[in-house]
């Protein structure tokens, strides 16, 4: 019952889901790393960064650069893109924190 | 430590490149060296301010006040450069002769120096709270080699200092003929890659399409990550893989004002004969 429940209220999310994909920040790690979206279509990444300190997501190849404060989440727009490989990392920690994004 | 330097020499760079600009611009304009270091100091005052409330600023505007507010601090600096260099195309030969004969007042120079603050002011602010950032963000881990980081972060400070100074030292050896003419232009290109990039902010936080991304891409040829496109990026607005709306800023803030500059120079012609 309590799951059912769940389904149905998370169905709202459920319709959205194929705009944004969600991103976890831990321990200067991207979680997933590698994501795949499709071709010709606006997509917003919603980071949640779970460290405790800040980290600047950024990628030339997608041209995005943004601080994401330590503890909290940020909304970036990518896209519509063309299919191809786009590699991101965090600046801050680039030794490890490092994703790609890949479009088909 | 290399990268350290590497991080904190991208950031110190294009504040540091602006100054060195604008106090080349305006070397005869009467006490704009005061204001240059009262627009960087109460910059570092607002980097530090801006870096303590990151995440505030980032959860406003539903997630994406980090981008409008870059781009709100961006286009107040497009602003300002505009008004600065047609002020100065209407000013620059009255200055020029000026700084020949002593005595000789510009009235009007305390309201050019209050727009030289804002410029230095919000060019430090901008740049500096993101090394405020970073730099804490090291200071405040406990995984070791803080101190060599922290090093690197000086190196990257001074080294980026550098390169700004060398760019008002070159600037001072052009001939009086044609400096206004080349500071002119520099500051023209210096606010169409500001709009630019305050066009990237706003299609970054979907507030404006992005017409195409990317509307071409060279960074095959000239990458954004060696000296050269950095140095580029932050003096002419250089984008290896640009939106098609950056472009369209970047033009339309080109031609605005240049014909600013153009009108205001015919406007003073006559006067100043």
């Amino acid at each position: 019952m309590r799951l059912f429940l769940l389904i149905v209220l998370l169905q709202p999310l459920g319709a959205l889901a194929e705009d944004y994909v969600a991103i976890i920040i831990k321990n200067h790690k991207f979680q997933p790393a590698e994501i795949t979206i499709p071709a010709g279509k606006k997509m917003e990444l919603i980071i949640d960064n779970q460290d405790p300190t800040p980290e600047e997501f950024e990628s030339h190849e997608l041209n995005r650069e943004k601080i994401i404060a330590g503890n909290s989440k940020a909304r970036i727009f990518i896209g519509p893109l063309a299919p191809g490989r786009y590699p991101f990392f965090g600046e801050f920690n680039e030794a490890t924190a490092q994703g790609v994004i890949i479009v088909k | 430590m290399f990268g350290t330097a590497v991080i904190v020499f991208r950031e110190v760079l294009e504040a540091s490149l602006i100054i060195g600009i604008l106090a080349a611009a305006t070397r005869t304009v009467p006490n704009s060296r005061s204001w240059l270091a009262a627009g960087v100091l109460v910059g570092l005052v607002g980097a530090g301010i801006v870096a303590m409330f990151t995440d505030v600023i980032g959860s406003l505007a539903s997630g994406v006040g980090q981008e409008v507010f870059n781009a709100t601090v961006l286009g107040i600096a497009v602003l300002m450069l505009a008004w600065h260099n047609i002020w100065m195309s209407s000013h620059g030969a009255a200055l020029a002769a000026s700084a020949k004969s002593i005595g000789k007042k510009i009235t009007d120079g305390s309201n050019e120096c209050s727009i030289l603050l804002i410029i230095v002011g919000i060019a430090v602010l901008r740049e500096g709270s993101e090394t405020v950032l970073f730099l804490h963000g090291i200071a405040a881990s406990n995984n070791g080699g803080q101190f060599s980081m922290l090093l690197g972060g000086l190196i990257g400070v001074l080294t980026g200092i550098a390169v700004g100074y060398t760019i008002y030292a070159g600037l001072l050896r052009i001939p009086m003929r044609w400096f206004f003419t080349a500071t002119g232009i520099l500051v023209l290109l210096l606010a169409a890659g500001m709009a630019s990039q305050a066009a990237g902010f706003l299609i970054q936080a979907d507030l404006l399409p992005s017409l195409a991304s990317p509307l071409w891409d060279t960074s095959a040829i000239l990458s954004e990550k060696s000296l050269l496109g950095m140095l580029l990026h932050s003096l002419i607005g250089y984008d290896s893989r640009p939106a098609g709306m950056q472009m369209v800023f970047y033009v339309t803030t080109l031609i605005s004002i240049s014909i600013g500059m153009k009108w205001a120079n015919r406007l003073h012609k006559p006067i100043a004969k």
